[in-house]
């Protein structure tokens, strides 16, 4: 089976806290991969390490056949990557926004115009390309930015909480879209989400972060089984992170986190 | 353990090679940055208005009172030079704000992901730094025409002077985007800007002679690139005599060197402020 990402011992510090802790894992070809785990588990540390904005302390991955250290520059090419905060550039017009992708990637110039265009249809957005991005909802400037990260049509699509302070019916729109892209491109997909009820609905595996390791790995449904009889992915979480409410973990949920997701909460919504 | 196999997927596509991506990218971006400039000028606006202050008022009550020695030549002739340098110093210093902006949104999260190399992206901002303070330069030339002062209207002097604007507002923007990378938020920015401005504008020639200077800040003044700037607008900008004290091509050299060291300097630190 191939593999798109394999992670080995990738391990990242910040002063005195290690963040990502020897993570070992590897993400199958096509699959939809859910990294979980409380605030300051790691998860956003090693997607950034995954997607080379941050060097590693330790350890190496390789993502789309590339290795982070020496491949950057490769790697970056083949992925694409829509992050927890906003990616499209509010001051310019979803048009321009795709173009500037499709500039950057080097798209070969006849297939720019037919691929904007495809991507504003299959994003629903065609009637409001030329209007800037800062005037869009939340859920249209997510689809928005999961069509910029398509555009070259990478092989892994890194998303870190796509679905953060989204409504419910934005959020089922989102989901739709994510499972029509794998239907469509076999991309895959890495995410991270709070959000147990998304990762049991979207991902085909999960792994839980916890500390900086990895502390389950399996479908949503073999984790909820581990958890004992009846559970679901909730209670997998619970008993694999030892995790209750108000008990988050001391590097995690700090001031500048919340400050952080709050006000992308604000903008999305 | 599974084998890793690179999936050949049908879209790869050619690239050009390195040198092109390096122009093309960088201006990816700066006509991005004019774009955005397009859909909502106000920011040029307010910005063309600083230096008209400085040359109707300040100007005007300096050079009645022929309080500064400036040889042959009229007082507001000598400062229109300096205050284009000083408006498209003063503007192109805060640039690092917009960058540490793009930061806090995550805008530029995406085009360090992107595959364009970090020292074309800083390129491409330094380019749109430096293109922006055109809008400044015409407003000053369009005061300076009105007020009398004696201005050189040859296309190569225009273009000339274009360029210096341009290469000199570059080098500041850049040098801003450095102390971004460094400072990492807004609040700590606004105090260092505001720090920052101030010798780099007094210790030059922009509104007095460096001649006039004690000797602690004429070394100073020497080593700072808007006197260079400003010479070459003098001669660029000015009919008659030759008023500039380094030739035009040392003041282009230092101009462009610093730009370049900035930039490398710059492409170094961007990425650390997505991490």
């Amino acid at each position: 089976m191939a593999v798109a990402i394999q992670i080995e011992h990738l391990t990242r510090r910040f002063d005195t806290v290690t963040a990502v802790n020897a993570l070992d894992l590897e993400v199958r070809t096509g699959e939809v991969f859910g990294l979980l785990g409380p605030n300051g588990a790691g998860k956003t540390t090693t997607i950034k390490m995954l997607i080379t904005l941050l060097p590693p302390s330790g350890g190496t991955a390789r993502v789309a056949g590339y290795d982070i250290l020496r491949e950057a520059r490769l790697v970056r090419r083949s992925i694409g990557y829509v992050p927890q905060l906003l990616s499209s550039d509010g001051a310019l017009t979803a048009r321009e926004n795709l173009m500037t992708s499709a500039r950057l990637y080097h798209l070969p110039m006849a297939e720019r115009q037919p691929r904007i265009d495809e991507a504003l249809t299959f994003t629903g957005l065609e009637g409001a390309a030329d209007r800037l991005v800062r005037t869009f909802s939340g859920g249209m400037i997510r689809r928005l930015e999961i069509a910029q990260a398509m555009l070259h049509r990478p092989e892994v699509l890194f998303l870190d909480e796509p679905t953060v302070g989204l409504d419910p019916i934005a959020r089922r729109a989102v989901w739709g879209h994510i499972r029509d892209l794998r239907a469509s491109e076999g991309t895959t997909i890495l995410l991270t989400t709070h959000y147990m009820d998304e990762a049991a609905e979207l991902c085909n595996r999960v792994g839980i972060m916890h500390l900086g390791k990895l502390v389950a790995l399996g479908t949503p449904a073999e984790l909820a089984a581990q958890a004992g009889p009846g559970k679901d992915l909730d209670d997998a979480f619970s008993y694999f992170t030892g995790a209750e409410l108000g008990e988050e973990s001391e590097q995690g949920g700090q001031y500048r986190d919340v400050a952080r997701t709050r006000r992308t909460a604000r903008r999305l919504g | 353990m599974t084998s890793l196999e690179r999936v050949e997927r049908p879209a790869v596509w050619a690239e050009p090679s390195a040198p092109v991506r390096f122009v093309l990218d960088a201006w990816t971006i700066a006509e991005g940055e004019l774009r955005k400039l397009r859909h909502d000028p106000t920011e040029l606006i307010t910005r063309a208005v600083q230096p008209l202050l400085w040359l109707l008022i300040f100007g005007q009550v300096l050079a009645a009172r022929n309080v500064i020695p400036t040889g042959n030549l009229g007082y507001m002739d000598f400062l229109a030079p300096g205050i284009l340098a000083q408006s498209a110093l003063f503007s192109a210093i805060f640039f690092g704000i917009a960058v540490i902006w793009e930061r806090d949104l995550g805008v530029l999260h995406k085009y360090l992901v992107s595959p364009a190399s970090r020292s074309s992206l800083v390129t491409g901002k330094a380019l749109a730094g430096g293109l922006r303070s055109l809008v400044q330069a015409a407003m000053v030339y369009v005061v300076a025409l009105a007020i009398g002062v004696h201005l050189r209207l040859d296309p190569p002097a225009l273009l000339g002077s274009a360029l210096v604007v341009v290469i000199g507002s570059a080098a500041f923007a850049t040098f801003s985007l450095v102390i971004a990378c460094i400072v990492r938020t807004r609040e700590r920015f606004m105090g260092i800007g505001q720090i920052l401005t101030m010798p780099l504008f007094f210790a030059s020639s922009a509104i007095y002679p460096i001649s006039i200077m004690p000797d602690w800040l004429k070394a100073l003044a020497q080593v700072n690139p808007l006197t260079y700037q400003v010479d070459a607008l003098r001669e660029l900008m000015l009919a008659g005599s030759n008023p500039s004290a380094s030739s035009l091509a040392i003041d282009f050299g230092v101009l462009s060197l610093t730009t370049v060291v900035l930039i490398a300097i710059a492409a170094r630190l961007y990425p650390r402020l997505a991490q």
